[in-house]
């Protein structure tokens, strides 16, 4: 049962204090965009082995989303950060490079 | 036969008898027993049945490892079944029975049935023997099989378990899970550096089986430094410490779970029976020791043949031995610390035989010194089936089993070698190595399990690691201790080395075999598997039938599968499918270990969650009250909402119609207080709420309400209720029952991880408030009249409040909110007041209403009355596939916004399709009611041959308004169809013919709401 | 109002601790910028109680606050005074984005006070309350079995558990289970 910590509150909560929701960094397309577009938005989603960006919400704690990057792997946690990004910052990037040098993952490589 | 002794007995209180009972009978034993040790004392060899073959089953260890004796433990509410006799503490009272067997233990038609039907019972028996002919299947084969196989009865299902259990959080810098001198060495050594320590340990007792093998430490007696380390850990502040309670697993980033057994062992003591202890550990120790292995043998299964080291327990530790003539076999020196142990407790050891042609060291010496014949070099040929042992042949080991001497004996005590008790170590990825000298596979400690920072988390102490001498289990234990709580961010002072002192022993040999090279009738009386029926034959048929990776074979043959996951089987198997292989041990490698180690009960892991607490009940603040007035309660999610209220002697559905007719009649007040009410507000709140809805809420003047719907980006229709706009910057959004704290984390989830630069707070009031939906054409009269006896109070004339309109102000001297909206269609105000005071003011409506034919009402009536307008219902009309135009609601959709949730998506071609089905009113040309769900059938057949489908029912109830059955459906082409009849074929073999109408059955121009 | 009813009434129960239903007590749902000088100004004016750090409950001479997110409050003050005091954040506040909402009615609250408290609570919520690891003042939200509720521990060793009104009956069946007096886990007590 994983632990991750709230970048918000600082908890290091159990998952059972925790609701998964899927891959990060989604994109949004709307009205106007192509079907491929769309389609890929709503539902091409990465499984990697490996290297991965997630979303996960303190439900049961301050109720805030926040972003994960975790080895599906392994389950070590590279580092948890804010929800309010488009992508990884350097600093969590640079952390998951010093685990696992040459990742990449979407578009975002270390 | 096995008997007490009159000596001996380290863990017996002599001056206490203990009364207990098996298959009826009264027996006796002493406090500190085990149900196996009394067992054993009372010549109870025989304890069970085995699983396929129904052969006769004797006690083969004395831990958790033991296969066979599975007792059901208790009575009437208190009975399981599948306990262990040899992890069951005896206790004044104890019942138990033995299974698997009938008509009795003793004489079983199960083991002719088997021995006739043994030739189909081999490796992979239900694939090959029971697939054709197929009706023989089901009334042949299945009947015989569920009668003859399986282990325990499942206990009455009328009766509830009459035991509690519960949880405990735990937190610990290092866990060591064991109570050896292993794991109180790297307790001892991991809190002396302050650590926060827990140490578990299953048995009653601690120490491991060292007192029992003897050697001393620092200077004393395993017993008395066992008792010197436990006082010195008591008495630290950092140290906790548990016996009874079992690690059954060890899972991700240090989770770990402890299953403590409080009153097992003295039932009805009170409080709960199981703790299940959910800890999470930075370190994991784990000294869980190592398991002997059992000799492959013929006849190796037969009651009385029983591992070395086990017997050894029952002579030292309980004063029991199996028997008066032994038969040791053994491949390594430990066997011979057994043979030594009975003949000093005056048991005749009948032979030693030791498998390995150069014999034993230090040991083997004393044993011959005391006169104990020693033979070298030679084998078990076969224990002589039966009930129990009676004879045994001995042969040259290197050979087919020729030329066999047969010798009477009472017991066999055999010795494969011992492999660690890997399990815990394996169970969250750690890996194993094997090790050629000692014939086993242990913890490889570069590849341990690691945690959430990547780091391994999970050490072994002691005889789990590896080494099996005392030395250097203190050692390994020491520096496992150490090595923990520096992980934990403890580093320990320079660990001190272990002063110990032991017998050396000669190295083991393995021996897969017994004799080596044994012939094929030989085998097929060997067992490998003995709780799940699995011989040295069948393993090596699979081998043969091209079966070559260990977790297929495991999965054909079900070597160690299901409670025993290989404790004694593994490595066997192991060798036996590796030499049928031609492949070396490692290559084939081992099956997966899954928790629990041991079996844990189902009341442990539901913990408290039982009763009136097995899962939360949320109530509205009238619930009692409801209650107490007829309700018939309805789940909606884990509310409880009054179905319908049913007076003495009235059926649901003439309480239903009575509320239904009453409601339009006169007044009806229905407790709306689940509904869920979302405050939104900030400068950005109405651009939020025109992306969540599909229609404009910024445009809602203040003052104001709007129906609303929400889809989503999927397209589909998630929710719907009316929204309200308080202020500039503030509006309330009203959602489904269900839907109150899904939406709330809809709208906060895009709030923060979308367009978390706009300015927008979103709080969850839904249970601030309870709020009565007052209804009927006297819905006025009441409130007015609760406003006259008040003194006054808000105006709620038509002119002062319109048809969706609110305001704030006083009901009959209550501070409410009332919103003049209707679902029923009918003259309807929807009173919103504090929720601690939503009980008096439902009270006062109740009293007021009197005269005006005032009744409550249930969520059927809810219901009815909604269908009878056409109203859609979230969850009838939509199954998380069905998109607003479905349901005629282009209305609701603005053309003018850009964008909203769901909006792209409901463009795309799958969703602009005339094809799709559409929303409908349903008359059953009969006035009957249509079955709720019935699908409408048109022209045609698909693939398989069904009739081709055009629709189904969505919503369908018996209106007592109009006196017969309306629906609404999904139709393709409904629309469209108006007036044609189409039909729905029934479960019931009738075929409904239905009207397509217009869903709005009753009051069309809406003129009973608007007055 | 004389009216209103808490949801269980003054109800206790006495067993490992004593488990007591607080009674009505009010309670505003703060949104808002914590650094902010204004809000930080009328919190402290309406409770006497500091903005808390991070996971803390402070106390004032009218009233509590404690921290529940990054942006939102919990002001603890007397029931009769909650509108009034919802009004008075309105408007110091009122050129901020901010919401001030009275919840006091959505909740229920229990005391747990005895020296087996921790480990009673430690039963149902996934949170380390050895000695030292949670102490007076600490905040926390989490899970109480099933449902969400939040804790603090004052300066007399007392738990306060809050949660939602509607699950008021199960929490506290659920404390009253866990303080079964032949329950003790004898580790922290």
């Amino acid at each position: 049962m994983l632990i991750l910590e709230c970048p918000y509150c600082g908890v290091h909560a159990e998952e059972t204090e925790l609701h998964g929701g899927g891959e990060a960094h989604l994109k949004r397309f709307g009205p106007g965009s192509s079907d491929d577009d769309f389609h890929d938005y709503l539902f091409m989603r990465e499984n990697p082995r490996g290297v991965h960006l997630e979303r996960w919400r303190h439900v049961n704690g301050c109720g805030k989303w926040f972003h994960a990057a975790r080895c599906t792997q392994t389950l070590e946690v590279f580092a948890t950060y804010s929800a309010q990004t488009t992508e990884p910052p350097q600093e969590v990037k640079d952390k998951i490079s010093a685990k696992r040098p040459g990742w990449s993952w979407r578009e975002f490589k270390g | 036969m096995s008997t007490r002794l009159a000596k001996q007995g380290r863990l017996i209180d002599r001056s206490k008898q203990v009364e207990f009972s098996f298959n009826g009978t009264k027996l006796k034993g002493f406090a500190g027993d085990t149900l196996a040790s009394a067992l054993l004392a009372n010549d109870q060899m025989l304890v069970g049945r085995s699983f396929k073959y129904h052969r006769p089953r004797g006690l083969v260890a004395s831990g958790s490892e033991e296969p066979n004796a599975l007792v059901g433990l208790g009575v009437g509410d208190r009975f399981e079944p599948n306990q262990r006799a040899t992890t069951t503490e005896l206790f004044s009272g104890l019942s138990a029975v033995s299974q698997n067997h009938w008509p009795s233990l003793n004489y079983d038609i199960g083991e002719l049935n088997s021995k006739f039907f043994s030739r189909f019972l081999t490796a992979g028996f239900y694939y090959k023997m029971f697939i054709h002919p197929r009706p023989l299947w089901k009334h042949v084969y299945e009947p015989f099989i569920r009668q003859s196989a399986g282990l325990g009865k499942a206990p009455n299902k009328e009766l509830k378990d009459a035991d509690t259990y519960e949880h405990f959080y735990f937190f610990a810098d290092v866990l060591v899970i064991g109570g050896g001198v292993a794991g109180l060495q790297a307790a001892k050594t991991a809190a002396a550096s302050g650590a926060k320590v827990l140490l578990l340990e299953e048995k009653s007792y601690w120490g491991g089986r060292t007192p029992v093998d003897g050697g001393t430490i620092e200077g004393l007696e395993a017993e008395a430094w066992v008792e010197k380390t436990l006082n010195e850990l008591n008495a630290m502040d950092n140290v906790t410490i548990r016996n009874r309670t079992m690690a059954s697993g060890v899972y991700d980033h240090g989770y770990v779970l402890g299953y403590e057994r409080l009153t097992d062992h003295a039932p009805g003591q009170g409080g709960p029976r199981h703790r299940l202890w959910r800890i999470r550990a930075s370190q994991v120790v784990t000294a869980t020791g190592a398991i002997e292995r059992p000799l492959s043998f013929a006849g190796n299964d037969v009651p009385g043949v029983m591992l070395a080291a086990s017997m050894r327990d029952y002579l030292v530790n309980w004063g029991v031995t199996p028997g008066k003539k032994v038969v040791v076999a053994t491949n390594n020196d430990d066997a011979y610390r057994t043979a030594i142990a009975l003949h000093e407790a005056g048991v005749e050891i009948v032979r030693l035989v030791d498998a390995r042609e150069s014999g034993g060291g230090e040991l083997a010496d004393k044993a011959r010194e005391l006169g104990i014949r020693v033979e070298c070099g030679r084998a078990i040929a076969k224990v002589k089936d039966g009930k129990r042992v009676t004879k045994v042949a001995i042969c040259a080991q290197n050979g087919e089993g020729g030329a066999r001497e047969e010798i009477e004996a009472d017991a066999v005590a055999m010795s494969g070698g011992w492999s660690p008790v890997v399990h815990l170590w394996s169970h969250c990825g750690g890996k194993l190595i094997w090790d050629e000298a000692q014939a086993h596979f242990r913890p490889d400690p570069e590849r341990a399990p690691t945690s959430h920072d990547g780091n391994a988390f999970v050490v072994t102490a002691g005889s789990a690691s590896g080494p099996l001498s005392l030395s250097a289990v203190m050692a390994d234990a020491a520096a496992a201790g150490a090595k923990a709580a520096e992980a934990a961010g403890r580093p320990a002072q320079s660990v001190a080395a272990v002063e110990t002192s032991e017998v050396s022993e000669a190295p083991m040999e393995a021996v897969w075999f017994m004799p080596a090279k044994a012939d094929i009738q030989l085998r097929m009386k060997t067992w490998l598997d003995y709780q799940n029926d699995v011989k040295v034959s069948d393993v090596q048929l699979a081998a043969r039938e091209g079966y070559e990776s260990v977790e297929h074979t495991k999965r054909y043959t079900t070597l160690g599968m299901a409670t025993d996951q290989g404790k004694l089987s593994n490595i066997n198997g192991l060798a036996v499918l590796a030499d049928s292989l031609g492949a070396e041990i490692p290559q084939v490698g081992t099956t997966t270990f899954r928790p629990p180690y041991h079996p844990i009960s189902m009341g442990a892991i539901g913990g408290e969650a039982r009763g009136e607490i097995f899962q939360p009940l949320r109530k509205t603040p009238m619930y009692e009250w409801h209650d107490k007035n007829g309700a018939d309660w309805e789940p909606v999610g884990h509310w409880r909402r009054p179905f319908t209220y049913l007076r003495p002697g009235e059926s649901k559905h003439d309480a239903v119609n009575r509320e239904v007719k009453n409601t339009r009649e006169n007044l009806g007040l229905l407790d709306a207080s689940t509904l869920g009410k979302l405050i939104v507000k900030g400068p950005d709140a109405g651009k939020f709420l025109d992306m969540l809805y599909t229609n404009m809420m910024s445009t809602l003047k203040p003052g104001k309400c709007r129906y609303g719907l929400m889809c989503s980006e999927n397209g589909f229709l998630s929710d719907d209720g009316v929204v309200a706009r308080i202020d500039d910057d503030t509006w309330l959004c009203h959602t489904t029952t269900g839907g109150a704290d899904r939406i709330h984390a809809h709208m906060e989830e895009w709030l923060q991880t979308e367009w978390w630069d706009w300015k927008v707070y979103v709080a969850n009031v839904t249970e601030q408030l309870a709020q009565v939906a007052v209804v009927g054409p006297n819905a006025r009269k009441v409130l007015e009249k609760l406003n006259a006896q008040a003194g006054g109070g808000m105006d709620l004339s038509k002119e002062a409040l319109g048809f969706m309109e609110w305001k704030d102000g006083e009901i009959g001297g209550f501070k409410a909110r009332a919103y003049r909206i209707s679902f029923s269609g009918e003259l309807s105000y929807e009173i919103a007041v504090a929720a601690s005071e939503g009980q008096a003011f439902w009270d006062a409506l109740m009293e007021a209403g009197k005269e005006f034919g005032v009744m409550p009402y249930g969520t059927e009536c809810l219901h009815i009355l909604r269908a009878e307008k056409g109203f859609i219902m979230i969850g009838d009309e939509t199954d998380g596939t069905v998109i607003p135009q479905d349901l005629g609601l282009h209305w609701a959709l603005s053309k003018k916004k850009e964008d909203y949730i769901g909006k792209r998506a409901q463009q795309r071609s799958y969703m602009d399709n005339p094809e799709r089905w559409q929303l409908v009113g349903l008359e059953t040309v009969d006035g009957s009611v249509l079955p709720d769900g019935a699908y409408a059938v048109g022209q045609g057949v698909n693939a398989n041959g069904q009739k081709n489908t055009i629709g189904r029912v969505t919503s369908t109830y018996y209106s007592a308004n109009l006196d017969r059955g309306i629906a609404m459906g999904l139709v393709k082409h409904g629309p469209k169809r108006m007036g044609e009849v189409i039909d729905f074929p029934g479960l019931d073999g009738k075929i409904y013919k239905a009207k397509i109408v217009d869903p709005v059955f009753y009051d069309k121009e809406g003129e009973k709401q608007n007055v | 109002m004389s009216n209103a009813v808490s949801v269980l009434n003054g109800a206790s129960f006495s067993g490992l601790v004593k488990v007591a239903d607080s009674g009505l007590g009010g309670m505003i749902t703060l949104r808002g910028d914590h650094a902010s000088a204004t809000l930080q100004a009328v919190v402290k004016s309406v409770t006497g109680a500091e903005v808390p750090a991070i996971r803390k409950i402070t106390f004032g001479a009218a009233g509590a606050v404690a921290w529940m997110t990054p942006d939102e409050l919990l002001l603890l003050v007397d029931y009769a005074e909650v509108d009034a005091v919802v009004a008075k954040l309105s408007e110091a506040l009122a050129g901020e984005h901010h919401l001030a909402v009275n919840v006091s009615d959505a909740r229920a609250c229990f005391s747990v006070e005895g020296e087996a408290a921790s480990e009673v609570i430690a039963k149902v919520a996934p949170v380390d309350l050895a000695p030292g690891k949670f102490v007076a003042g600490d905040f926390r939200r989490t899970r109480f079995s099933q449902i969400a509720a939040a804790f603090w521990l004052d300066e007399a060793g007392v738990y306060h558990v809050v949660c939602f009104r509607s699950v008021g009956e199960y929490m506290f069946n659920l404390l009253k289970t866990a303080a079964h007096p032949q329950s003790k886990v004898g580790v922290y007590a």
